[in-house]
């Protein structure tokens, strides 16, 4: 059997199990669409929240920008895990005892005003929004790769099954499906990660394998070889940094503070019986999370340990098979600028942007002298000849490494439970802020629960609807925009949400004022860097040397700051809001 | 739970938080972002990367792993695991100390 029969088999075979839980945890009611019904058990929680919080880039993208980056990918890494200590510690358990649906459900009574609602609202359906065009993008891609299927194909596709679970069971099919989704994409991380692991230093655990010697070379550690390749090819060693330390420390914080903050992340803690729950889930969720965290880095060094030892210096006739493959999928590209027939790789950019192939008149490609497929694109001056996308570490690692055809089907069917999870669970929170936060709470209270029932379903086929549209038409700034929703989560939610639970004093004009404080200033920097004056992004412009990625972390501290402030001169909340704190902050029914 | 009681049950919770999260900032932001370079016994300079033969860590190797290296990587996120963990087992022995017994929260629009 070859990969394609493979693919179908598994990815067929994975896609069958979502239906099923499907159809077979359909939601009778709002509290079961919204919360599923709030009876999941912590562990089944921590597992749903564990694929919830994957996504695609977690599962293709990080251990590829990890390999090109080396020690300063571990900004991710940190990043994108040590949120979930504030989450355990500072807002779960809080926020589940509140008992209520949404994040703008406690914005809106906390803060007892109307505007925090709506405007809680639409940071949450503007999050999720840029969050989800990105997922189903990364379905398209994954159907494109493995199974030869357009992208549109592959997003619709994508979109019928999301459609059937999400729209039918709510929170409670997401999460039953979430949990099924958790254990493919983890399978498939692992499997390969394990078996190069062997193969290249004995050890079964990656973790500790990128650590260990070579079998090939007993004495040298993977690492120090891996610096000695990337130096003698003209890289920076791996194990260092370049990336500033102030820089790093503010991605780190606006990563791990955005994490805490994001609507379809807290909301799954909204699920469980009890505020106990609460607590065991988030470590639950960290441990199953932690898992492909702590291996992503080792399959990166992995990747590009396999990649230094085989591609530089030599000739592309006798380039792997693999490596022409992926040239054919515009992954990988050679320009051969010395016309030596040897593929050079170093420091720089083989040319201009991603690779544009030239096609003669019959559609096929154009080749050059030594068989490699010609580009069109601007020359760019240095000795680099190779352009390698960073998707390409996770998605042709298997075959770099020359492992059987079922692991690399595997991965497909990984990438796509790691997608399908993720935006399922922003398409929640997109529909309930429609139907709950903003028909049920702001425009028509008298709304019958299977009148909200039915404009949440109704919200959740729009919000599919919408999320395929960017999916098969992206918008060029995906990636700019993921900055932006963690930025935005950070400066937005987090302070208010802490700030709400922490505090007695702080009021509405303090939470409004410094929700938008927040907003308008890490919008107007990330605007202004990522999409106004693209030229201008570099460090000598950037304010206290701070990217566009970290400034949510200033967005943050300028609304704490306001809050807290504003809320010194202005009157205190009234009783009634003071001794809701008050009850948050015991798990147990108050009897006084 | 009278109102003394209820002080001392939340005083102890934010001592927790405090320590923990002190923890927290040390195993990443200390350790893996600020002192990283210190403990992979290397230095930055303008010109890259050189070797710093007075940091105490100079040519240590942790199973194979610079040390600040290991920590940015893999340490920092065990580290996470270990703080959850302990709150998680804190809060549990505190309930139990002031006997708050939980019932099912009644996630409800009212």
């Amino acid at each position: 059997m070859d990969v394609q029969i493979w693919t179908y088999i598994i990815v067929g075979f994975t896609f069958a199990i979502y239906i099923g839980i499907a159809i077979w945890s359909r939601a009778g009611s709002t509290k079961e669409f919204y919360v599923a019904g709030g009876g999941v058990s912590p562990l089944a929680n921590g597992l749903a929240t564990a694929a919830d919080w994957m996504s695609a880039a977690s599962f293709l993208g990080m251990a590829g920008i990890i390999s090109f980056s080396g020690r300063d990918g571990s900004v991710y890494l940190m990043g994108w895990t040590g949120g979930y200590v504030l989450l355990a510690l500072l807002l779960a358990p809080y926020l589940r005892k509140f008992g209520k649906f949404t994040v703008p459900d406690f914005v809106g009574d906390r803060y007892y005003s109307q505007t925090a609602r709506v405007i809680a609202v639409i940071c949450a359906l503007f999050i999720s929004f840029t969050y989800v065009a990105g997922q189903m993008r990364g379905v398209g891609i994954v159907f494109s790769r493995f199974l030869q299927v357009d992208i549109t194909w592959g997003v619709i596709i994508g979109m019928a099954i999301v459609f059937l679970y999400a729209v039918l069971g709510g929170m409670k099919g997401i999460t039953y499906t979430q949990v099924a989704q958790y254990c493919v994409l983890i399978f498939a991380f692992s499997v390969p990660a394990i078996y190069i692991s062997i193969m290249l230093t004995g050890n079964a655990i990656p973790q500790i394998g990128f650590g260990s010697e070579l079998i090939d070379e007993p004495g040298v550690s993977l690492l120090d070889k891996l610096d000695g390749l990337s130096t003698e090819l003209g890289f920076d060693q791996y194990t260092t940094g370049k990336k500033g330390t102030m820089d790093t420390f503010f991605i780190t914080m606006a990563l791990m503070v955005g994490t805490a903050g994001l609507p379809h992340v807290i909301v799954r803690f909204f699920t469980v019986p009890k505020v106990s729950d609460a607590r065991k889930s988030g470590l639950y969720a960290l441990f199953f999370i932690a898992i492909l965290y702590t291996m992503a880095p080792a399959v990166s060094a992995f990747a590009r340990t396999n990649l230094l030892d085989t591609i530089p210096n030599t000739s592309y006739n006798e380039s792997p098979e693999w490596f022409k493959k992926w040239e054919t999928a515009g992954l990988i590209a050679w320009k051969d600028k010395n016309n030596d027939g040897i593929i050079q790789y170093t420091k720089g950019n083989a040319f201009e942007g991603k690779p544009t192939y030239i096609k003669n008149r019959d559609g096929e490609f154009e080749r050059g002298e030594h068989g490699e497929i010609m580009l069109s694109n601007a020359h760019v001056k240095g000795e680099n000849e190779l352009y390698i996308d960073k998707d390409i570490m996770v998605l042709a690692n298997p075959e770099i490494a020359g492992l059987p055809d079922w692991v690399i089907a595997l991965v497909a069917a990984g990438g796509l439970a790691a997608a399908l999870s993720t935006a399922a669970g922003l398409l929640l929170v997109i529909s309930t802020s429609v139907a709950h936060d903003l028909i049920k709470k702001s425009i028509n209270p008298n709304i019958t629960e299977k009148g909200e029932l039915y404009a949440a379903r109704l919200a959740a086929v729009g919000a599919v609807l919408i999320a395929g549209y960017f999916g098969i038409n992206p918008p060029d700034y995906v990636a700019a925009v993921v900055a932006l929703a963690f930025g935005l989560a950070a400066a937005s939610f987090f302070p208010i949400l802490i700030l709400g639970i922490f505090s007695k004093k702080v009021n509405k004009e303090g939470a409004i004022a410094g929700m938008l404080i927040g907003l308008v200033s890490t919008l107007a920097y990330i605007v202004y860097f990522k999409f106004l004056h693209v030229n201008l992004n570099k460090p000598e412009n950037w304010l206290f040397g701070i990217s566009p990625e970290g400034f949510g972390t200033v967005g943050m501290i300028l609304n704490f700051v306001v809050t807290i402030v504003i809320s010194k001169f202005t009157p205190k909340p009234p009783v009634e809001v003071q001794k809701m704190v008050e009850e948050i902050r015991y798990p147990g029914e108050i009897k006084s | 739970m009278d109102q003394k009681d209820r002080l001392r049950y939340w005083r102890k919770n934010l001592r927790y938080l405090l320590i923990l999260l002190v923890i927290w900032f040390v195993s990443s932001f200390v350790l893996g972002i600020l002192f990283v370079d210190y403990l992979d016994g290397v230095q930055r300079t303008p010109d890259g990367v050189v070797e710093d033969p007075d940091s105490f860590f100079h040519g240590f190797r942790l199973g194979g792993f610079k040390v600040g290296f290991w920590i940015a990587q893999q340490g920092a996120i065990y580290a996470f695991l270990a703080i959850i963990a302990a709150y998680v087992w804190l809060m549990n022995k505190l309930d139990k100390e002031f006997n708050i017994e939980e019932k099912e929260i009644s996630t409800s629009d009212h």
